[in-house]
């Protein structure tokens, strides 16, 4: 039963992390940047969320806000310095190390600025019960909160796939990651569909960062945990497929979870082995390239 | 008729190369006098310091290879350290060089993990490599779990004598890995890194072993890594998990090579004297000092690629490492180039 119950738990967990990873699989399709501010960006949103909450803001409300101005953030991020930093890749003044380098430098800052702030101590936001209520399934008991992350980053994961195969923009942002300069002599402002993505990149960072701020205790250090999740339903999904990357996402809730039934302190190890040795094993990941991003 | 003249290094380099000389010397002969004896410590800081910058930029300047994992090897050296000296009874110098040597060969087998992941995904899956060795040291038996380790090995030596001795052992290390790091690029092997690092494909079409370049950087750099964290827990006098394997020290890394000047010797000297001031004067604020790392770092990046030395020094070099062509002169013009 116990058995049962960490499988469960695993596969629920597993959806936010795949509403984590969905935004750092997004950037890396479109212009193979590899964002290691995700994490902390992620925490920021909780923070933010948090203190509106404070402010008397319900939560979802609290959301309504905070999504928005992540993904204006986003665009700013992107023809602020992510942008200039690809001009540099295409300038070979540094290889392909600025863009990683920029973000590198974002993360750092961001976590001393919030561990500055808001202090080390670890927060949560207050959801009114919604974290500890839960259905009852036979012997189980199903969480609400892990089973609408679940349906929601089902849901984001495929309305991202229907934006970039349906609409006008996403076909045009497929094709910037194709061929940035194919795409610009066709009329799209490869600079500009570039920001679009991130923007929509960070609306979901920021969405899964209130889902993590109401499920976990968090800390500014705590988004370092957060990227390397991401990047590990990334990985272990394979790279370039969002539906891989729920799958990736569900896979590490399952280790993490089923590890920690093993041992209580081993469920994150456990999530990171079974990383590796996906990497080991099947270094294109489950479910590769099924979906070009 | 002769071809151009082709040299490296210079009159400039060759006085720059003296005046560094003399700095070491005061460094080793007349600072440790000078100064009180508490200021030593923070000084063994700077030379890890120097070692680590110096690793890192071997890997990202030189090797193309950025990884956010290299705190895994400082705290491998770190904990190799004090296992060495503590429970082998190994001489604390021996077991510093012996830790940098473990820090290599376990890097052997990690390389041929990490190395399926490509560009940025292979600086995250370092760091996730870096988090298993933490987490996997905090549940070994007899390693002190999250509350790490005491070195004891120094237990009835004096004071003065420990604190000089680790002073000079770390000088003598950062003296040997910078010197070695520079014949090193200087050396074929160097030349071949150099051409990895600016277009793989076409050195591996010109028959460099690209593989083989790209692993024995990796392993040269963590052994590195290994080596500074063993210098850092002989400074400290103990490791705990937590600090020992943080990320800040590959954060502290990447700001003293890229701020200092990815891909030259010199950058990360300089990189580690600005790290270690900013460090130095700006600790008592807390943590303020990494929120202005981070932000130089990202205008370093954005504004001036090649880091501070590239703003200060120009062309000029310390460390020669790279051939310059001179047209030959016949009779005040300039002689047409040979054919390409």
């Amino acid at each position: 039963m116990d058995w049962l119950n960490a499988g469960v738990q695993g596969v629920l967990l597993g959806g936010q992390y795949a509403l984590l990873a969905c935004g750092l699989s997004l950037i890396f399709g479109v212009m193979r940047i590899v964002n290691l501010a995700h994490g902390v960006l992620a925490v920021l949103a909780a923070y933010l969320s948090l203190v509106l909450v404070q402010q008397g803001l319900p939560l979802s409300l609290a959301m309504v806000v905070v999504v928005p101005v992540f993904a204006a953030l986003g665009y700013a991020v992107q023809r602020g310095l992510f942008n200039p930093a690809l001009a540099q890749v295409r300038g070979r003044t540094s290889g392909e190390l600025a863009p990683l380098l920029v973000s590198f430098g974002v993360a750092v800052a961001l976590t001393n600025l919030l561990q500055e702030v808001f202090s080390a101590d670890t927060r949560r936001i207050p959801t009114g019960g919604l974290a500890s209520a839960g259905l009852p399934l036979g012997e189980l008991s199903i969480g609400v909160l892990p089973l609408i992350t679940l349906v929601v980053a089902t849901a984001v994961i495929a309305g991202v796939q229907l934006f970039l195969a349906r609409t006008a923009t996403g076909r045009a942002m497929r094709a910037v990651a194709d061929d940035a300069g194919a795409a610009a002599m066709t009329g799209v402002d490869p600079k500009h569909m570039y920001a679009v993505a991130t923007a929509l990149a960070f609306a979901t960072l920021a969405l899964a960062g209130v889902f993590v701020g109401m499920s976990t205790q968090f800390s500014p250090g705590y988004g370092d945990l957060v990227l390397l999740f991401a990047f590990e339903a990334v990985i272990i999904g394979g790279l370039g497929s969002l539906w891989g990357t729920l799958a990736g996402g569900v896979v590490l809730g399952l280790a993490q979870t089923i590890g920690a039934q093993i041992d209580p302190q081993s469920g994150v190890l456990a999530g990171h082995l079974v990383f590796l040795a996906v990497l080991v094993v099947r270094p294109g990941g489950l479910l590769p390239r099924s979906v070009q991003a | 008729m002769s071809g151009p003249d082709v040299t490296r290094g210079s009159r400039g380099s060759l006085i720059g190369g003296g005046a560094l000389l003399l700095v070491v010397a005061l460094l080793a002969a007349v600072v440790p006098y000078v100064v009180t004896l508490g200021a030593l410590p923070s000084l063994v800081m700077l030379f890890a310091l120097v070692i680590l910058g110096t690793t890192w930029n071997l890997l990202a300047g030189y090797g193309g290879m950025v990884s956010v994992g290299q705190q895994a090897y400082v705290g491998v050296g770190g904990y190799a350290l004090i296992q060495l000296a503590d429970a082998v009874g190994a001489p604390p110098w021996a077991a510093v060089l012996a830790a940098g040597l473990i820090g290599g060969l376990i890097a052997v087998p990690t390389s041929y993990l990490v190395f399926r992941l490509a560009g940025g995904y292979f600086a995250i899956g370092t760091w996730v490599v870096a988090e298993v060795f933490r987490l996997v040291t905090m549940q070994a038996d007899g390693l002190g779990g999250g509350s790490g380790l005491s070195l004891t090995a120094f237990r009835g030596t004096d004071r003065v004598e420990r604190v000089a001795f680790v002073y000079w052992f770390a000088l003598a290390l950062m003296v040997a890995v910078v010197l070695g790091t520079y014949l090193l690029m200087r050396s074929r092997v160097g030349l071949g890194l150099t051409a990895i690092r600016d277009d793989r494909v076409a050195a591996s079409s010109l028959g460099v072993a690209v593989d083989r370049g790209r692993r024995l950087v990796y392993v040269a750099g963590s052994a590195g890594a290994a080596l500074a964290g063993a210098l850092i827990a002989l400074n400290t006098l103990g490791v705990t998990p937590g600090s020992i394997y943080s990320v800040n020290w590959t954060a502290a890394m990447i700001f003293i090579a890229v701020v200092g000047g990815l891909g030259t010797i010199e950058g990360p000297l300089v990189g580690a004297i600005l790290y270690w001031v900013l460090q130095q004067t700006l600790a008592p604020l807390g943590t303020w000092y990494l929120v202005v790392l981070g932000a130089v770092a990202v205008a370093v990046v954005l504004l001036a690629p090649r880091g501070l030395w590239g703003l200060l020094a120009g062309r000029f070099q310390l460390f020669p490492t790279t051939y310059r062509a001179h047209p030959v002169v016949v009779s005040g013009t300039v002689a047409p180039q040979p054919g390409r």
